[in-house]
C-alpha cells in the first residue's frame, strides 16, 4: 500500500506539493490575464499610461462643495472632487446611521409593544429591500417636490424645491476668528475639566457639574464675545434670479436621496447589532446595578453600554465599510461621487478604462482600510483591560 | 499562419491553447481540429487544464457572424426614429435599419440580427469586448474615438448637431439666454464636452445635471428638475415627439456642434469594416441611382452599368467582400435605399419631423455622398 502511493503518502510532501501547485496555477493565471490584456490593448491601439490624468477634463461637475471645478481642470481634479463627494456622503451617512441605529436598537428592546413592533417593521422593511431601489425611491420622491419657481418657503429663509434645499449662507466677517478661537479653547478646557473632575471623583468621591459647565464654556462664552465684537456674522440669502436661486447654501436632491437611503438602510442593520450587543450583557448585571441603587439612565450608560460595545464594535465596522462601498450606487441618481465622476465620465471620455478602474478600486480599498484601522484602535480601547 | 487577435471568451478552453497563443504561432487547421473535438488528445488535455480564464483564438468578425448565424448589433436603449421597439415590439429606426442592412448583406435575411441595447457609457466597452459585432448607436465620429479608443467609423448615416430643448413657457428664444440654467446632459458623450465649451465661450454659467439615458433626461426635464435638455438635435426631436404635449416644448435655433453619427466596428478587422461600410454606401448609392425597394426588380434589366454592378448582375463585388453577389440587391429589396429608410423613420412625415437638410444627397443640397461603386 505504502509503496504504491510512494511519496504521496508523506504528509509534509503532500502539503508542500499542493500548496506549490495552487500558488503556481494562480501565478500562471495571473500572468495570462495580464499578458493577454496588455497584448490586446496594444493590438487594438488602445493607449495606456497615466498621462491622461493631466489632460483637461472638458466637462463640468456641478456638485463640488469643497473644490471649485471648471471644465478646464484636469482629470486628476475630477478624481479629487469624486473622492471628497464620496467621503462626504459616507461620513455623514455613517454618523446618521450610527445615531439612528443606536436609538432604534434600544427602542426595539423597549417594553412598549407598539414602539418595538414599529421598529421591527422598519428594520425588516429597510434591510430586505434592495438599496438601489431605496435610493431611486427617495430620488423619485424628491424630484416630485414643487418646481423651483413654486418653491416652498419655510421660516422665510429656507426654500424647498426639486432642485434642492436652499438656506442662507453664513458670511464670516473680520473679528469672527476670535469667536472661533474662543470655541476651540472652550472645547479644550472642557476636555481638561472632564479629566480633572474624573480624577477628583476617583480620589475623593466628590462630583463636579462637568456637563453644565462645559455647555457654559462652549456656548455662552463665545456668544458673549460674539456680541461684544459687534456680531461679526451676516447671512447671504438665496434669491430666485432667472432660472435658479442664486447665493445661499444648497443641498441637492441627489445628495439628500443618497444620504437618506444609505443611512436608513444601514441604520436597520446597526439597530440589530446594537440590540444583539445589549442582549449579550447578562441580566444579572442589570439586576446587580439596580440593587446598588443606580438610576436607569446610569445603568444603561455606565454598566450596559460599555459591555455591549465589545460585541457591537466589530460588526459595526463592517457596516461602516458597507455604507462607504454602497455609496458607489450614487451613479443611479447622478450623485457626483468617485465612481460617477472619475470612474464613469473620465473613464468614458478618455477611454482609459483599466487605469481609471484601478485607481477607483485602490481608493475604495484605502478608504476601507483606513476605517478599519481606526475602528480597530477604538475596538482595542474598549476591550477588557486585563491586569 | 499567425493568428493575432485574441479575446476573452466565456467558454473554458485548455491551457495548451494559451501556450500556443504565447508563441502566437499556430496552424488554423490545428485550431479547428481542436475546437471541433477531432483531436481527442488535445481535448483530454483541456479537461485537465484548471485555469478558469480562457482565451479563444479570434478569427475575423465576418466568419464569427456567419458561424453564429446572426448579427449582434449594439443600439440605443430606445430613441424613437433611430432605434426603438415599435408597436409590434420590432426594433425600428434609422440605426436599426443599418443593423438590418448588414444582416441582409451577410445572410440575405433582415431578421438575422440580435439588437443589444447600450448606454452612452457602455457602448464602447461592449463593442471592444466583442459583445457586439458593430455599433449603430447615433455615435459621433471623433478623432479620439477613432484613434485612441481603437475603433473604426465606417461612414456617417446621419449628420447631426447638438441643440437645446426648453419648455416653451420659459420664453427663451436663444441658447445664449440660458445663464444660470440647470442643464440635463447625458454623461460620456461628446455633447457633454460641447456643452462646457459653449457656455465657457459665451461666458455664461450653468449647472449640469448628469443623466445616463435619454429616458432619464426626459423624466428630469418633464419634472422640472432641469430647465434645459441638450443632446443631438435629432434626439431632441425624438424626445419632443414622445412628450404628452409636444407643443409645450421648443427646440432652440442654435446648433452648437458637428455631430456626424455613424456605425462603427473594432479597429483592425478591415474585412468586417468593409462589409459594414459598403452596406451603408449601397443604400446611399441606391438613392443616387434611383433604385428603391419597389423598382429594384425592374432595375435588374437596367442599362446603367453602375446599377448592374450594384445589383450584382455585372462584376463580382459580392465575392470580393466574401458575401453573396446579390447582397446589395437584397439590402435594397428588404430594407430600401437611404431615402426610404430616412422618410420612414425620421423624415417630415414621421412624428420627428426632421427635414433632410444636411442629410440630403450632395446633388440635392446636402452632403450625403458615397464613393463610386466600381
Amino acid at each position: 500500500m505504502r509503496s504504491n502511493l510512494g511519496f504521496f503518502s508523506d504528509e509534509k510532501f503532500r502539503s508542500i506539493f499542493f500548496q506549490t501547485l495552487v500558488v503556481g496555477l494562480f501565478a500562471l493565471g495571473l500572468f495570462f490575464v495580464i499578458s493577454t490584456t496588455s497584448y490586446n490593448l496594444e493590438k487594438r491601439n488602445i493607449a495606456t499610461g497615466w498621462s491622461f490624468l493631466q489632460n483637461p477634463a472638458g466637462f463640468d461637475i456641478s456638485f463640488s462643495p469643497f473644490l471649485e471645478f471648471k471644465s478646464t481642470d484636469t482629470h486628476l481634479k475630477v478624481y479629487f472632487v469624486g473622492v471628497l463627494n464620496t467621503l462626504l456622503v459616507s461620513i455623514t451617512g455613517c454618523i446618521a446611521a450610527t445615531i439612528l441605529g443606536f436609538i432604534l436598537g434600544i427602542v426595539r428592546l423597549s417594553s412598549n409593544w407598539l414602539l418595538s413592533r414599529l421598529v421591527y417593521i422598519y428594520v425588516e422593511f429597510s434591510r430586505n429591500v434592495p438599496l438601489l431601489l431605496q435610493i431611486i425611491l427617495w430620488y423619485s420622491i424628491l424630484i416630485q417636490l414643487p418646481r423651483v419657481k413654486q418653491s416652498l418657503q419655510v421660516l422665510d429663509v429656507f426654500y424647498i424645491s426639486n432642485r434642492g434645499l436652499y438656506s442662507p449662507r453664513p458670511i464670516f466677517e473680520s473679528g469672527f476668528s476670535y469667536v472661533s478661537i474662543a470655541i476651540v479653547l472652550a472645547l479644550i478646557s472642557s476636555f481638561l475639566i472632564n479629566r480633572w473632575a474624573k480624577k477628583r471623583q476617583d480620589k475623593t468621591g466628590q462630583q463636579f457639574p462637568v456637563f453644565s459647565s462645559s455647555i457654559g464654556l462652549i456656548f455662552i462664552v463665545p456668544l458673549i464675545l460674539f456680541f461684544i465684537l459687534g456680531s461679526p456674522l451676516s447671512f447671504e440669502h438665496p434669491e430666485l434670479k432667472g432660472f435658479n436661486f442664486k447665493g445661499g447654501l444648497v443641498i441637492r436632491p441627489e445628495f439628500i436621496a443618497m444620504f437618506l437611503a444609505l443611512s436608513i438602510y444601514t441604520a436597520a442593520f446597526i439597530s440589530e447589532i446594537v440590540r444583539a450587543g445589549i442582549m449579550s450583557v447578562s441580566k444579572g448585571q442589570r439586576e446587580a446595578s439596580a440593587a446598588i441603587g443606580l438610576k436607569q439612565t446610569w445603568i444603561m450608560r455606565l454598566i450596559i453600554i460599555p459591555q455591549a460595545l465589545r460585541v457591537i464594535v466589530p460588526p459595526l465596522t463592517s457596516q461602516y465599510l458597507n455604507l462607504t462601498k454602497n455609496s458607489s450606487l450614487g451613479i443611479a441618481v447622478g450623485y457626483a461621487d468617485l465612481v460617477h465622476g472619475f470612474g464613469g465620465i473620465s473613464l468614458n471620455q478618455t477611454g482609459q478604462a483599466i487605469e481609471c478602474m484601478a485607481i477607483v478600486m485602490a481608493t475604495y480599498l484605502s478608504i476601507s482600510l483606513t476605517i478599519s484601522f481606526f475602528m480597530n484602535i477604538y475596538n482595542r480601547s474598549i476591550q477588557f483591560k486585563e491586569k | 499562419m499567425i493568428v493575432g487577435d485574441f479575446k476573452l471568451n466565456k467558454s473554458i478552453i485548455g491551457i495548451n491553447l494559451l501556450i500556443c497563443y504565447r508563441e502566437a504561432i499556430f496552424e488554423k487547421r490545428y485550431l479547428n481540429n481542436y475546437l471541433n473535438g477531432e483531436n481527442n488528445m488535445k481535448k483530454l488535455l483541456s479537461i485537465f487544464a484548471v485555469v478558469a480564464f480562457a482565451f479563444s483564438a479570434h478569427a475575423g468578425t465576418l466568419d464569427d457572424v456567419k458561424n453564429r448565424g446572426f448579427l449582434k448589433c449594439g443600439v440605443t436603449t430606445g430613441l424613437a426614429g433611430f432605434a426603438a421597439p415599435d408597436d409590434s415590439g420590432e426594433w425600428a429606426g434609422l440605426d436599426a435599419d443599418m443593423c438590418r442592412a448588414v444582416a441582409v448583406a451577410v445572410f440575405g435575411d433582415r431578421s438575422k440580427v440580435e439588437f443589444i441595447t447600450t448606454t452612452g457609457k457602455s457602448r464602447f466597452p461592449t463593442l471592444a469586448s466583442g459583445e457586439v459585432d458593430m455599433l449603430a448607436r447615433n455615435t459621433t465620429w471623433t478623432i479620439s474615438r477613432d484613434v485612441n479608443l481603437g475603433f473604426e467609423f465606417v461612414g456617417v448615416n446621419f449628420y447631426d448637431g447638438q441643440g437645446f430643448m426648453v419648455p416653451s413657457a420659459l420664453g427663451v428664444s436663444s441658447a445664449t439666454e440660458l445663464d444660470g440654467a440647470t442643464v440635463c446632459i447625458q454623461t460620456g458623450t461628446t455633447t457633454e464636452l460641447n456643452l462646457a465649451d459653449f457656455f465657457r465661450l459665451n461666458g455664461i454659467s450653468y449647472e449640469a445635471l448628469p443623466i445616463e439615458t435619454n429616458d432619464e433626461g426626459k423624466e428630469n426635464l418633464f419634472a422640472g428638475r432641469c430647465d434645459v435638455y441638450t443632446t443631438d438635435a435629432s434626439g431632441l426631436s425624438s424626445t419632443r415627439a414622445a412628450a404628452s404635449n409636444p407643443d409645450k416644448w421648443v427646440v432652440l435655433p442654435e446648433i452648437i456642434s458637428k455631430e456626424p453619427l455613424g456605425p462603427l466596428v473594432r479597429h483592425g478587422d478591415h474585412q468586417w469594416g468593409d462589409v459594414v461600410r459598403w452596406s451603408l454606401n449601397a443604400m446611399i448609392i441606391a438613392e443616387e441611382l434611383g433604385i428603391t425597394s419597389e423598382n429594384v426588380d425592374a432595375q435588374m434589366s437596367s442599362n446603367v452599368p453602375e446599377v448592374l454592378r450594384l445589383l450584382g448582375v455585372e462584376g463580382n463585388y459580392g465575392e470580393m467582400l466574401e458575401l453573396s453577389n446579390d447582397w446589395a440587391y437584397q439590402i435594397i429589396k428588404q430594407i430600401g435605399n437611404y431615402s426610404e429608410s430616412y422618410e420612414a423613420n425620421v423624415g417630415p412625415d414621421t412624428p420627428l419631423e426632421i427635414a433632410r437638410g444636411l442629410n440630403a444627397l450632395w446633388t440635392q443640397g446636402g452632403i450625403l455622398y458615397a464613393p463610386p461603386f466600381r
